[in-house]
């Protein structure tokens, strides 16, 4: 599709949705959100910008080939289910670790958790968008 | 069945000139491998001989009771000396014998997992685990058989070998079961221990008729005997090795194992020795018949599993100790002569029995190694063949039922085996023959290794045969029967008696055949044409079933989409209706409380958006209003308070209504004729509709329970540290479940895109 306004204006519209996919994964575990969530949002700020622009320059920008970031995420949200297992835990339970913790709050939380939601983004991101982007490839 | 076998590895033997170890390290380190575990075997065996054994248990899964547990007794010690002994031989022939074959890195893996494989089967002291290792030999024997992949035949038969004995196994797989549920235990040295108790159990005579499926199939016994000498065209030395001294004796071994309780009964009786004895007289009918060398031997491979079938019918000390003997008179044998016949293809270009001749003086190391296995093979004294051929009259005549009937098939299958000893291995060296398609010269040392070794055994045990009894006969027999009292001595001379007055009947039948032999297999091929063939059956078989699911298949996947959605909805509304129908229409909820505007509001937005979609006379139009559906299913997430479902079918709606505009750009634009009516969609709708919002509605009516949801809402923050309850349940409590989600979708999405890049009209 060739438009100079749809062009224009997704520069912005695809940096500011994959800003809020990102935001959207980070709060997923106390507000809405998730890495399923932020995944599908992710996915449309870059198919938004395919259709802009051409899935040629959309696979440009997005520099790793969709499919490898899907079997990516896999991975990492495997290997997160299995660091369980080095702390003597069974598969998949959650690891947790806070930073700097004070009297009234616990710290930044990091987890296995979010490494693992963080396997789910990329999973269904890269899935997305591989399928998306050669569809309209096929066109 | 064809009289000549010939896949591409056979019929251009590699050069002669071929270096002795032409392999390298790949083709060295397998016979070491082999040889060390031999010499380990062998540092066992004086314990074993005073009547030891070995455990070594590791708990695998314990919840289950499964345990890697291997047992080395007289049987698996006899089974593992032979298995690693001829394993190593056979490892150093081939590396000779396919010296700078392309693929031979991958035949030597084949091979030694077999032979691993092999092992472990034998050393197996858990039914489970011994099923596991008898699946592994399946496959790697399939890979064996299948090894000239390029030959069409090659592939056709190792696939029959799979199918025939993968069948089996899954009988196998049954019986064991059954086994260990009514033993009581997995552990094989605990259902021997207690005896002949599981006769009285109910389950008894399923067990054994499943177990010998299995034995019967993997040991090639009649009537499944037919792919055995198909799988003849692997390269020679694997049928030396997995075809004739170990993969088929798997069968043999299982029956040996579970004599202790399982034999003793009519049914166990009748069943072995009966197929027991069909098996080894019309094997070796039909090994008279083939010109073949390859193919004869092949099927004096089916006699002699027939008659070791026979003996373990039957309980005498003299059947067993005939078992142990026979068991190992034939491995050392059979390999030798399968790979002589390996050396004379090699060398000579061909192994059709009517063309070689005169090969004696070219070779005559390897002649000589024939003539001794060969002797051993006819029941010459002084070799051990004489002396397992005594015992088999022994153990025959103390069959309690049937004497004369067994005695008189073992007399018949020994005396064509006579005349095939005659056939395999004195007449291609010593009599005339016709023009070779190359000049015979003896083959390297490693290739004669095996043969000589093989036969030197065969003689050396022949003359000395109380070093095979205390250390192998002895310990195996008391495997097999408890006692060790049972076993009768092996010795060449024991006087006159019945036993060697049938040998010597066996010479001179022998004889007369072999003298016959080119007249009798001219009329035994007459014959055969004749005679429909369970090789053929098999094709007709297989063709059947391939046409079979081709018809199926046409008939459910016509490739239109609109027959696919109606299958699906046709078989929602019927499963939800039938049901309703047999539990009777539940009580309905029709009163609501809580009626806002809102709701009907968006009720209302997706009734429109419903029925512009269907009655749209634009694509674009259409897409647009199926996305004001679901937007409208979002909204009402949204309204009953559940944000997280919200989103996702708002991103899920967007992406469709992408995917479904890049489909539908495809296709050609909407007829402006009115869309026709179609009764039998509308039905299927109005089924659909109406049995879904029943069952919705018939939800409402019963009390929510909300254990689990009070269990998250505690435990998602105390536990998890999380306050979105649906986030925590994804990612923590149910993370195994989402995993499992994920990867569906990774490996539909890659699947779609596989179908995508495919060149259309491609397969």
């Amino acid at each position: 599709m060739n438009s100079v306004i749809l062009r224009a204006g997704t520069r912005y519209l695809a940096t500011l949705l994959l800003l809020v996919s990102i935001f959207m994964l980070l709060r997923g575990h106390n507000e809405p959100g998730g890495g399923f969530i932020g995944g599908l949002i992710g996915a449309t700020g870059l198919i938004l910008y395919a259709i802009a622009c051409g899935t040629r320059d959309a696979r440009a920008a997005l520099r790793v080939a969709p499919e490898t970031l899907a079997m990516v995420g896999l991975l990492v949200a495997l290997g997160a289910g299995l660091a369980a297992a080095l702390f003597g835990d069974p598969l998949f339970t959650g690891q947790w670790l806070f930073i700097g913790p004070t009297e009234d709050s616990k710290g930044l939380p990091l987890s296995t958790v979010l490494v693992f939601d963080i396997g789910v983004y990329l999973a269904v991101f890269g899935s997305v968008l591989a399928l998306v982007f050669s569809m309209e490839d096929e066109i | 069945m064809s009289a000549v076998i010939s896949d591409p590895v056979e019929a251009t033997p590699p050069a002669i000139a071929a270096q002795p170890g032409g392999n390298g390290v790949v083709g060295i380190v397998p016979v070491l491998f082999a040889l060390a575990l031999f010499f380990g075997f062998l540092s066992l065996g004086p314990e074993i001989a005073q009547g030891g054994r070995y455990f070594w248990v590791y708990e695998w899964i314990p919840s289950q009771g499964i345990t890697l547990s291997f047992m080395v007794d007289g049987l698996s010690l006899t089974f593992g000396l032979l298995i690693s002994g001829i394993g190593a031989l056979v490892l150093l022939f081939s590396n000779t014998y396919l010296a700078g074959h392309p693929q031979y890195g991958r035949f030597a893996l084949f091979l030694t997992a077999f032979m691993v494989a092999m092992l472990g089967l034998v050393l197996a002291d858990d039914l489970i685990l011994l099923f596991v290792f008898w699946e592994l030999t399946t496959v790697t024997s399939y890979l064996l058989i299948g090894f000239s992949h390029e030959a069409g035949k090659s592939r056709r038969n190792a696939l029959q070998a799979l199918f025939v004995t993968g069948a089996g196994a899954l009988a196998f797989l049954a019986g064991l079961i059954l086994l260990g549920f009514a033993a009581g235990t997995t552990r094989i040295s605990e259902i021997t221990a207690a005896g002949t108790a599981i006769h009285a159990h109910a389950f008894y005579l399923p067990i054994l008729v499943l177990i010998l499926a299995g034995a019967f199939t993997k040991s090639a016994q009649v009537p499944f005997h037919f792919w055995l000498p198909n799988a003849m065209a692997a390269p020679t030395p694997v049928s030396a090795f997995l075809h004739s001294a170990t993969m088929v004796k798997a069968g043999v071994f299982i029956l040996a194992r579970l004599h202790p309780s399982m034999a003793g009964t009519d049914a166990w009786l009748w069943s072995l020795t009966t197929l027991g004895a069909i098996t080894a007289v019309f094997a070796s009918v039909l090994a008279l018949r083939q010109t073949d060398l390859k193919q004869s031997l092949a099927y004096t491979t089916l006699m002699a599993l027939g008659t070791l079938t026979l003996f373990l019918g039957q309980e005498s000390g003299y059947a067993m100790t005939a078992f142990a003997t026979f068991l190992i008179v034939h491995s050392l044998y059979k390999a030798a002569l399968f790979l002589v016949i390996g050396s004379v293809d090699y060398s000579a270009g061909t192994r059709d029995a009517n063309t070689l001749g005169g090969l004696g003086r070219a070779m005559p190391i390897t002649a000589l190694a024939a003539i001794v296995a060969a002797m051993s093979m006819a029941g010459f004294p002084p070799f051990l063949g004489f002396i397992g051929k005594e015992l088999k009259y022994a153990g025959a005549l103390a069959v309690a039922s049937e004497p004369v009937l067994v005695a008189g098939a073992v007399l018949t299958a020994n005396s064509l085996m006579f005349a095939v000893a005659g056939i395999v291995a004195f007449k291609p060296f010593w009599r005339p023959g016709g023009a070779l398609p190359k000049t015979p010269r003896e083959v390297p040392w490693p290739m004669l290794a095996g043969p000589v070794i093989l036969a030197a055994l065969g003689a050396l045990f022949g003359l000395n045969p109380d070093i095979l009894e205390r250390a192998l006969v002895a310990p195996t027999v008391l495997s097999l029967t408890g006692s060790e009292n049972e076993v009768k001595e092996l010795k060449l001379w024991a006087g006159v008696n019945l036993p060697l007055v049938l040998s010597i009947a066996t010479f001179v039948i022998g004889g007369a055949i072999y003298a016959a032999h080119r007249p009798l297999r001219e009329a035994l091929i007459a014959l055969d044409a004749k005679v429909p063939s369970l090789d053929k059956g098999w094709d007709g078989f297989m063709d059947a079933l391939k046409a079979f699911a081709a018809l199926v298949t046409s008939a459910i996947q016509t490739g239109r989409m609109s027959h696919y959605l109606a299958t699906t909805f046709t078989t929602i509304a019927a499963a939800l209706g039938v049901t309703m129908i047999v539990r009777g229409i539940p009580d309905v909820r029709t009163a609501f409380d809580g009626f806002t505007w809102t709701n009907v509001a968006l009720v209302a937005l997706i009734l429109v958006g419903a029925a512009e979609t269907a009655l749209s006379k634009s694509r674009i139009a259409a897409i647009a209003a199926l996305g004001v559906v679901g937007i409208g299913t979002a909204l009402i997430f949204i309204v009953f308070g559940a944000p997280d479902v919200a989103i996702t079918q708002l991103m899920v709606e967007v992406l469709v209504v992408v995917l479904v505009a890049v489909v539908m750009l495809r296709l050609p634009p909407l007829s402006s004729q009115p869309t026709k009516f179609r009764p039998g969609h509308a039905l299927i709708a109005l089924a659909v509709g109406a049995t879904v919002s029943l069952a919705l509605l018939a939800v409402l009516t019963a009390p929510l329970d909300l254990r689990l949801t009070a269990y998250f809402e505690g435990a998602s923050w105390t536990e998890a540290f999380g306050r979105n309850i649906v986030n925590v349940i994804l990612v923590d409590f149910r993370a195994l479940d989402t995993f499992g989600e994920v990867a569906v979708v990774v490996v539909a999405a890659l699947s779609a895109v596989a179908l995508l890049k495919t060149p259309r009209g491609g397969k």
